[in-house]
């Protein structure tokens, strides 16, 4: 730990002090590599599921002769495509978790080690 | 002893217990990492818990459930939408932030751009956003627990308030960061175990046929099958309906734009920690919406005729409370009144963590945003900036006690819902331009944030909930003015259809009409950080 008075934010207009080590990372295979898979699984699970939702949305509101159709008992479409809208969060956001554990995470890691090794550097 | 002297009981432990975890916690507080942020020290697990206590609140716990006891499917449409916008904070927002950032919203935008400028802005909305939440949260306080503990009179409410207030300003200035979290763990644990002894109290009521609960509440509540499908409520009018899509829209993108909600992302040591809190609250909130459908739907075809009236009576409020009176043996019965003033424990619990958390927020954002960075040009030390944090604290905790005691008397009901539509406008374009686009800078920021305020808090003011709705049959004033005054011009309740997409736009026409060089140029290190977690604030070792 340093010894002079700790500063709870930087004292400048704006944040200066670049680090060159954050072009060469950017420049780095493994970075753009990491950056194309990251937005190749959230750009399209986002489209997808604002999409869904908002279908979801629509029908409730403009469809309610097929929303109210009785599956069985007196579960009609309406409650189950709600549920459904659940299963697909909990199913993405488990798909999400195991993506980025395989995918982005080990990329990230060595991303991070070149960055400190290049600070002790 | 009577529910009523049950319910005081435990309301004092719910105190007593949050209190000692406060000063518990002011003693392993010591820098700012520690007050704002926790030290960053939590687990995902943990942090998950806690996110799930700062989101749900008494308006999903209570007012959820009501609406559904109320209007049947209609109520269900507002827990979808509160569930889904987390997959917004899973995929775009967590990880980034909590890589980018430090104490506030503004750190992230501050990161590349005009520090000053860009932490008003911020500032701005985030005391906005959350003295909004906090009016509804406190104004609900009072009548709830006037309603709970059956104390009428407007001495009651105003007590309860004060009372609320003062607690929320004690846990945030002694407690901090690490305070307000364990209130809320407690709270979450205190939460998802009530209603899951109610939940499945009422499904054994039907030997767990789901079709079974439906078709009695549809017949109970004399509405039949309409009950069980959208548009009792909402889709009367193509306005209604497009005020629907409108208020759909703010529920899923605001939730990642709550300033109290983005700053949990920073009580963890990773951004695999924050991923790993939102997955836990997504599993958490999404259980516990669940639970808000049997509970809604269980009071409706439980409740005798006089217990649903008086559901009616509190627009929805005492749903789960009577619920969990009536399937602990009914008015007047032990296990009634034992389960009566649990659940109603447990409301207040999840009140004061609530406001706990929106109270810290706006006061860290006033220190560490505005006093230093803006006031002080960022030449402040951490221990100025905290007494800052704490006396903002108790000014902002004052200020809410004010304005909610005379707002008591006037229909404050889509406060919650604007909180979402101004947190979708100003905040969440920002945000995702800023971590997205090289190409964005101080003056897109600038814009889409006061464009997205502006226009989201303009349009309610000149639409029915403020003014020109009338009154009920009972006539009761279904706007805020007096209904001598109207001034509204704009059909919608819910801003988000226009103020959303508007915030968008002005944030990239701002942005094409200025050039920033040094904004772009550091959205490289800004990437890289975001993506990997390089040079990313550590959590605190003592």
């Amino acid at each position: 730990m340093s010894t002079e008075t700790p500063r709870a934010s930087e004292p400048h207009e704006q944040a200066t002090g670049r680090d060159p080590i954050y072009d060469r990372l950017h420049e780095s295979a493994d970075f753009v590599e990491l950056r194309s898979r990251y937005r190749g699984f959230v750009f399209p699970a986002t489209v997808a599921f604002l999409s869904w939702y908002l279908l979801y949305v629509v029908l409730c509101m403009w469809a309610p002769d097929f929303m109210s159709t009785k599956l069985w008992g007196n579960i009609n479409v309406a409650l189950v495509l709600g549920l459904l809208q659940f299963v697909t969060t909990f199913f993405l956001a488990w798909l999400y978790s195991r993506f980025s554990t395989a995918r982005l995470d080990p990329l990230a890691r060595k991303l991070d080690e070149d960055y400190r090794s290049g600070k002790r550097a | 002893m009577d529910h009523q002297a049950l319910t005081t009981v435990l309301f004092l432990a719910v105190v007593a217990v949050t209190i000692g975890i406060t000063i518990w916690a002011s003693r392993q507080t010591q820098g700012a990492a520690d007050y704002y942020a926790g030290g960053r020290n939590f687990s995902g697990f943990q942090n998950g818990l806690a996110i799930g206590g700062d989101y749900m609140s008494a308006a999903s716990f209570l007012g959820i459930s009501g609406a559904i006891a109320l209007s049947g499917y209609d109520g269900f449409l507002y827990s979808i939408g509160f569930l889904v916008a987390w997959l917004v904070a899973l995929l775009l927002v967590a990880e980034m932030l909590r890589n980018s950032g430090r104490y506030t919203m503004a750190d992230q935008l501050a990161y590349r751009m005009r520090q000053r400028p860009v932490r008003q802005a911020a500032a701005v909305s985030t005391v906005v956003v959350s003295i909004f939440y906090l009016l509804a949260q406190m104004v609900g306080a009072g009548a709830l627990v006037a309603l709970l503990l059956n104390a009428t009179g407007d001495a009651a409410k105003n007590i309860t308030i004060i009372g609320v207030g003062a607690l929320m300003i004690f846990y945030v200035t002694v407690g901090g960061m690490k305070g307000t979290t364990w209130v809320q763990i407690v709270k979450a644990f205190l939460l998802m175990t009530g209603s899951a002894l109610i939940v499945v109290l009422v499904l054994a009521k039907f030997q767990f046929n789901i079709s079974d609960m439906l078709g009695t509440a549809a017949s109970n509540t004399g509405k039949g099958d309409a009950f069980l499908q959208p548009g009792l409520k909402y889709g009367l009018t193509t306005t209604s309906k497009i005020d629907f899509l409108s208020l759909g829209i703010a529920l899923v993108l605001g939730t990642a734009g709550l300033p109290h909600i983005l700053i949990r992302f920073y009580t963890v040591p990773t951004s695999r920690d924050a991923r790993k809190s939102v997955l836990w609250a997504i599993g958490l909130i999404g259980t516990f919406y669940l639970f808000t459908l049997v509970l809604g739907f269980g009071a409706a075809a439980l409740l005798s005729e006089g217990k649903y009236a008086e559901v009616a009576a509190s627009g929805g409020n005492l749903a789960s409370p009577l619920l969990a009176e009536a399937v602990g043996g009914g008015d007047g019965s032990a296990g009634g009144a034992i389960l009566l003033a649990i659940i109603a424990a447990v409301a207040f619990a999840t009140i004061l963590a609530v406001v706990a958390g929106l109270t810290l927020t706006s006061s860290v954002s006033v220190a560490h945003d505005l006093y230093n960075s803006v006031l002080k040009r960022g030449e402040a030390t951490e221990a100025q900036e905290m007494r800052v944090a704490r006396i903002a604290a108790v000014v902002i905790g004052a200020i809410a006690i004010a304005l909610a005691i005379p707002a008591q008397s006037l229909n404050v009901a889509f406060l919650v819902a604007l909180a979402f539509a101004v947190a979708a406008s100003a905040n969440l374009p920002a945000i995702v331009y800023n971590m997205f686009w090289r190409r964005f800078n101080t003056r897109g920021a600038l814009w889409s944030i006061y464009g997205g305020l502006i226009s989201s808090v303009g349009l309610v003011i000149f639409s029915p909930v403020v003014s020109g709705k009338g009154v009920d049959p009972t006539g009761k004033n279904l706007s805020l003015l007096p209904t001598s005054i109207d001034i509204s011009w704009f059909p919608l309740e819910n801003p988000g259809i226009v103020s959303i997409p508007l915030a968008f736009l002005l944030g990239y026409i701002g942005t094409i009409t200025a050039r920033e060089p040094d904004a772009e140029e550091r959205y490289t290190e800004l990437e890289v950080r975001a993506l990997t977690g390089a040079g990313a604030e550590q959590a605190v070792v003592h």
